[in-house]
């Protein structure tokens, strides 16, 4: 390689007219266009922008120009190694992308396989519904409160208003639980922790209580010896029916959407007084008296209506029994089945398939229910 | 209870259907179960016939006879398979033309060589009943009578299931009321259309006599005293067509009688024969010894605690319960006493539930029957029994306790305070009339309210709200939500249980919720030792089987059960987890009884607590098969013990608390693939994860190497911090050292792990064990782990010297603890 030709020389070895200098760029940017790939993208490089190009060594004639005559070819020169170094940079890009696209191509994968490699969780869809209904409450102002599920009998029925002899305790087919004196037992309904709520919070409570329990019932697709319900207690100055109806509509509203129908029946419940039954319309039948579905209809025995839970006034007993004077609070409460509730919204027809843990049902839910 | 509509609107006079009068019945709180109809399927009218001639047909494999029989208009020939009836019996026939249920028209066919020209019916033939033993022969009847009104067919009957407290709903006569009430007609009181002197008793012989010797046991009893009584009188058809609609079967006219006054009064009565009774009836308590064979021919051992009905020779029944068999009434009964009393609930609640004897004569007296009827009641039976069975009335023998009403003072406006809606005084006032219930007022917001001898339910102000409140309309009430809420929320635990479910599932793991029994064979398919504390578990004093007689102290079982039952069905690759409680140890003595007049004093309601076991929330998993779904990325992994401890140790990560691993000893796993975690800095077990014990797995028909979890979640989380606090982070660049050190093969990585952290001080960022080896070059007894390090300087980069100091510390500090050396 000759040095650079800093010193004036007047051997002139590249020809730095403006018709040579546009005939290099001409030629480059020809060159350039026909590379196809990038290696001959850098052939094409080396031949019209390396340092053997025309155009490189005619930059360095420029020095041993005589000085009038260096900023003219200075600059022409400089225009031209511009046009073929943008030319280059171009193509660089157009064929850069050209290669990816055949890389990226020949990496394609088929993307129906199947890519679920990790087992398909889930949570049981009991579990979730009963938060789903405790976070309407919990919205609403309400806490959870709960309590244990082998309770004393003091608490599951004498401090909730069920006389010792009286044929509702009998209603309840009670597990009894083996103790010296015989006062404990599973219980029952959740109602107990409505008295451990009333013993051990301030008032006003506003408590939902979902939980398990246990009647003897052997299991069958109706019926099962261990179930979930939620309970719900307000206990404040001023509570009224209304309320409660008020209540219990949202959570309905809420769970089944704004059009279901609503029905309260009077009813018993030894700790609420007055007391009533909440039906929902049949989801089946739809109680249509006109349909001949009605009275074969199996989901509500030709009612209409299918039992969603119960409800009343707090009994003025059970508030003396728990300390808070009736004069001046008064409560209500209610209590829904939680398997009942899944029942109607998810349509699950035998009570087996939410109790056995058979995978194939609980993965089907999710995360949610 | 059934009741037919016919026998209601007799007291009720009202024109509505039956749905019309369910509507009205549901709303009033008498939830009506059903509507039937007796011969629900017969369509067409049933006729009266009478067999005048009986061929029997012998060349078939079954006896046939050819019957003639009369139906008045004609007599038919008709084919009978049935043999049950004679020449003479009086039969029901379905002549062509009417349908029978199931849709099956009857029509003149041939058959076994004759015409048969209509058919004789069976109870079941006609929908009324099961009986298909033999076709109905009926007495008493004529010819060609219309047997659909005989036999009550085309009658609807409500099927009303009654709460508890509404005793006097069990009763045509407290139905009715409802119904009045609800139609705003007048209601009949079947309780007055009778006078209870029932005319001038006959003086040719003095009533028996009667006793109360208890008055806890009964507060009244009345004795009739009937002679010259027709024990061959039929039940009039009527009557025996209304005793089937309700359910029951027509025995004899007595008891029929007896039967029929109960469902429409509601008062039990019970007729005894009189020559079987020796001396006055009395009702008093057993003695301990005393044995009585009840009418359902159990002989049931008594004692003091029983209140009986009595004479000379001891105890003939057992109070409000059930009668004896020594002094029934039989087809040669001539002379009856017809007692009735009034027992309180709960002394034959107590009777009923002592001899698990439940009738329907108990079940009214636990629901509470009307104070006063007795008399008014044994009047109307009394009438009946000489109406259709022929007898003297001898008169009324009778003794009674000082009664005492219940009187209510009854603030006007509470109804509408309670309610949340408008109730004017008015109203109350007209509610409380149509229950029956008399009412004076003390000031202008306040009446004093004499409850009705019929409704015991009603004792408080909150009861006569409900009266009036449900007669308005519950369907009235408006619809308004409670102010004043204030609420923190979810519970630190109870966010964080809803958090360790969803982060278990989302690492590929099926929530179970098993059933809480197991019984002794699930301790011994665990390999618990005797000792073992999870032994000691709470027992059911009635469980449902003896393999489900104890409350679990482990979830292992049920999650065991439920894996091997979806391993059954073919789901092979499980991950199964559960939150639940567990029961740990017995129940103790309470020892008190606080009583419901008043909160529990704070130190009892401390002392009864403590009597119930511990129930924390464990959680537990069961992992077996694949570990992943098989696909394009290989053969899947199985699951293995590192699956179970990183269960643990992510959930722990997740929640922020540290834990310290140890080799754990638990029967129920592998003994060299089992850990069990502490809390760091704690002592404390918190549970134990691993492979489990072949063993174990095998009585579960679980695939070898399956793998469990179990902890003491409410511990775990516990320990959780409240609040976060933020790390502190060097932003400098960090330096990778890997070192593989050899150690004795007893060394614990974890043991190894503490050294090196410990040597690596500040600088060490994090370390992680990436291979273990043994064999080769390693020396018999040791193995090789080696570590990657990561080192970072709070502020600056580190030097090349101070990597190597940091390098050389770590070396040396393993060498002097564990007697390691550099590989």
């Amino acid at each position: 390689m000759s040095a650079p030709n800093k010193q004036y020389d007047p051997k002139q070895v590249s020809d730095l007219s403006a018709e040579a200098i546009d005939a290099m760029v001409s030629a480059a940017l020809a060159a350039i266009e026909s590379a196809d790939t990038l290696d001959q993208w850098k052939e094409v490089r080396l031949e019209h922008s390396g340092d053997r190009s025309p155009i490189a060594l005619a930059n360095r004639e420029i020095g041993a120009l005589p000085p009038a005559a260096k900023v003219e070819v200075g600059k022409r020169v400089g225009q031209a190694r511009g046009a073929i170094k943008a030319a280059l940079d171009q193509r660089e890009l157009i064929l850069i992308e050209h290669r990816d696209n055949e890389v990226l191509l020949a990496e394609k994968v088929d993307v129906t396989v199947p890519v679920d490699r990790s087992l398909k969780g889930a949570r049981h869809p009991l579990t979730t519904l009963m938060e789903r209904l405790s976070d309407v409450f919990v919205a609403m102002g309400y806490e959870i409160a709960e309590g244990p599920e082998l309770e004393l009998e003091w608490a599951n029925f004498d401090a909730l208003n069920f006389p010792k002899d009286h044929p509702a305790r009998m209603m309840q087919d009670t597990f009894f639980v083996e103790s010296p004196d015989s006062g404990a037992l599973l219980r029952t309904h959740t109602s107990p922790i409505q008295v451990r709520a009333m013993l051990e919070r301030e008032l006003p409570i506003y408590v939902v209580a979902p939980g398990r329990v246990y009647r003897t019932d052997e299991l069958d697709a109706t019926h099962t010896p261990v179930f979930h319900q939620i309970e719900g207690l307000a206990v404040d100055k001023g509570l009224t029916m209304a309320d409660l109806r008020g209540t219990l509509n949202h959570l309905a509203h809420v769970m089944f959407g704004q059009e279901i129908d609503i029905r309260w029946r009077p009813s018993y419940f030894p700790f609420t007084e007055p007391s009533a039954e909440v039906d929902l319309r049949c989801f089946v039948c739809l109680g249509d008296a006109e349909s001949d579905l009605l009275d074969q209809c199996r989901a509500c025995g030709g009612e209409g209506w299918i039992e969603w839970g119960g409800c009343g006034m707090v009994n003025p007993r059970v508030l003396v029994a728990v300390g808070i004077d009736p004069e001046v609070y008064s409560g209500f409460a209610f209590g829904m089945g939680i398997e009942r509730t899944l029942m109607f919204r998810s349509g699950v027809k035998d009570m087996r398939d939410m109790v056995e843990g058979d995978v194939r049902f609980t993965r089907a839910f999710g995360l949610d229910s | 209870m059934k009741l037919p509509v016919s026998w209601i609107k007799e007291y009720a006079p009202v024109s509505a259907s039956a749905r019309e009068i369910a509507d009205a019945l549901i709303n009033a709180g008498l939830e009506v179960e059903g509507i039937e109809t007796v011969g629900h399927g017969v369509i067409g009218q049933l006729v009266v016939g009478k067999v005048l001639d009986i061929e029997v047909l012998t060349e078939f494999k079954k006896p046939i006879r050819w019957c003639q029989v009369d139906v008045g208009t004609q007599v038919r020939g008709i084919i009978c398979g049935a043999s049950n009836f004679a020449i003479g019996d009086f039969v029901v026939v379905a002549q062509p033309g009417v349908v029978l249920p199931g849709d099956f028209t009857i029509t003149s066919r041939e058959t076994y060589g004759h015409v048969s020209d209509g058919m004789i019916c069976s109870e079941r033939e006609m929908g009324l009943g099961d009986d298909h033993a033999g076709i109905m022969v009926l007495d008493h009847v004529n010819i060609g009578d219309n047997a659909n009104e005989l036999l009550g067919i085309g009658e609807q009957v409500l099927d009303i299931a009654v709460t508890p407290d509404r005793g006097y709903a069990l009763s045509v006569r407290g139905v009715a009321r409802e119904v009045a009430t609800a139609f705003g007609v007048d209601f009949i009181d079947p309780a007055e259309a009778l006078d209870p002197a029932l005319g001038a008793p006959s003086e040719i012989a003095l009533p028996r006599e009667c006793a109360i010797d208890d008055f806890d046991g009964a507060k009244l009893l009345t004795l009739r005293t009937i002679v010259g009584f027709d024990p061959t009188a039929p039940t009039p058809r009527f009557m025996s067509s209304r005793l089937q609609a309700c359910g029951m079967r027509s025995i004899s006219l007595a008891v029929d009688v007896t039967n029929y006054v109960m469902l429409e009064t509601g008062q039990p009565t019970h007729a005894f024969d009189l020559k079987k009774v020796q001396g006055p009836i009395r009702v008093s308590r057993a003695r301990d010894g005393d044995t009585l064979e009840t009418l359902d021919h159990v002989i049931r051992e008594l004692s003091e605690s029983d209140v009986v009905i009595a004479d000379d020779s001891g105890p003939i029944g057992l109070a409000g319960t059930m009668g004896g068999f020594a002094t029934e009434i039989d087809d040669t009964t001539v002379d009856i006493a017809l007692e009735a009393a009034f027992f309180p609930a709960d002394v034959i609640a107590r009777n009923s539930r002592r001899h698990k004897l439940s009738s329907e004569a108990s079940r009214r007296f636990e629901r509470g029957v009307d104070r006063v009827l007795a008399p008014t009641a044994s009047a109307r039976a009394c009438a009946l029994l000489i109406q259709h069975g022929g007898g003297t009335y001898l008169g009324m023998t009778a003794v009674e306790a000082p009664m005492s009403e219940t009187l209510i003072d009854f603030p006007l406006d509470l109804s509408e305070r309670t309610a949340g809606m408008p109730i004017d005084g008015e109203t109350v006032r007209q509610k409380l009339t149509d229950i029956g219930a008399v009412h004076e007022e003390i000031t202008p917001n306040l009446v004093r309210v004499t409850v009705p001898s019929w409704r015991p339910d009603i004792t408080q102000s909150a009861d006569l709200v409900e009266e009036v409140v449900r007669l308005v309309g519950y369907e009235k009430l408006p619809s308004t939500l409670p102010g004043g809420l204030k609420s923190s929320g979810l519970t630190h635990s109870q966010r964080l249980r809803r958090r360790v479910g969803s982060f278990l599932a989302a690492r590929g793991l099926t929530e179970t919720l098993c059933y809480p029994f197991i019984g002794e064979s699930d301790y011994s398919a665990l390999r618990l030792p005797e000792s073992d504390p999870r032994r000691l578990s709470p027992r059911l004093a009635n469980p449902l089987s003896d393999e489900a007689a104890y409350m679990r102290t482990t979830l292992l079982p049920g999650l065991l059960l439920a894996a091997s039952r979806n391993v059954g069905r073919g789901e092979t690759d499980l991950a199964l987890f559960e939150v639940g409680s567990v029961f740990l140890g017995n129940v103790q003595a309470i020892g008190v009884d606080p009583g419901v007049q008043g909160r529990p004093p704070s130190d009892i309601w401390e002392a009864m607590q403590s009597a119930l076991p511990l129930q924390p929330h464990h959680l537990a998993s069961v992992l077996c098969g694949a570990s992943e779904n098989m696909g394009v990325w290989g053969k899947p992994r199985p699951f293995d013990w590192t699956d179970a401890l990183g269960f643990v140790e992510a959930i722990a990560l997740e929640l922020g608390v540290r834990l310290k691993v140890t080799a754990g000893h638990d029967p129920v796993f592998h003994p060299g693939r089992c850990a069990e975690f502490f809390l760091a800095g704690s002592d404390q077990p918190m549970g134990h994860a691993g492979e489990l014990h072949p063993q174990v797995a095998l009585n579960w028909n679980l695939p070898s190497r399956a793998c469990a979890v179990e902890i003491d979640l409410d511990m775990l989380i516990g320990a959780t911090p409240n609040a976060v606090a933020a790390p502190e982070f060097s932003t400098a660049p960090v330096a990778k050292e890997d070192l593989a050190f050899v150690v004795p093969e007893g060394v614990a990585a974890s043991q190894l792990e503490d050294v090196i952290r410990r040597a690596g001080g500040e600088r060490l960022e994090s370390v992680r064990l990436f291979d273990v080896y043994s064999g080769g070059q390693i020396p018999e007894g040791q193995k090789s782990l080696a570590y990657a390090l990561r080192l970072r300087d709070a502020a600056s980069t580190l030097s090349a010297e101070q990597i190597a100091a940091t390098r050389s510390s770590v070396i040396a500090a393993v060498e002097a603890e564990l007697g390691g050396s550099l590989r």
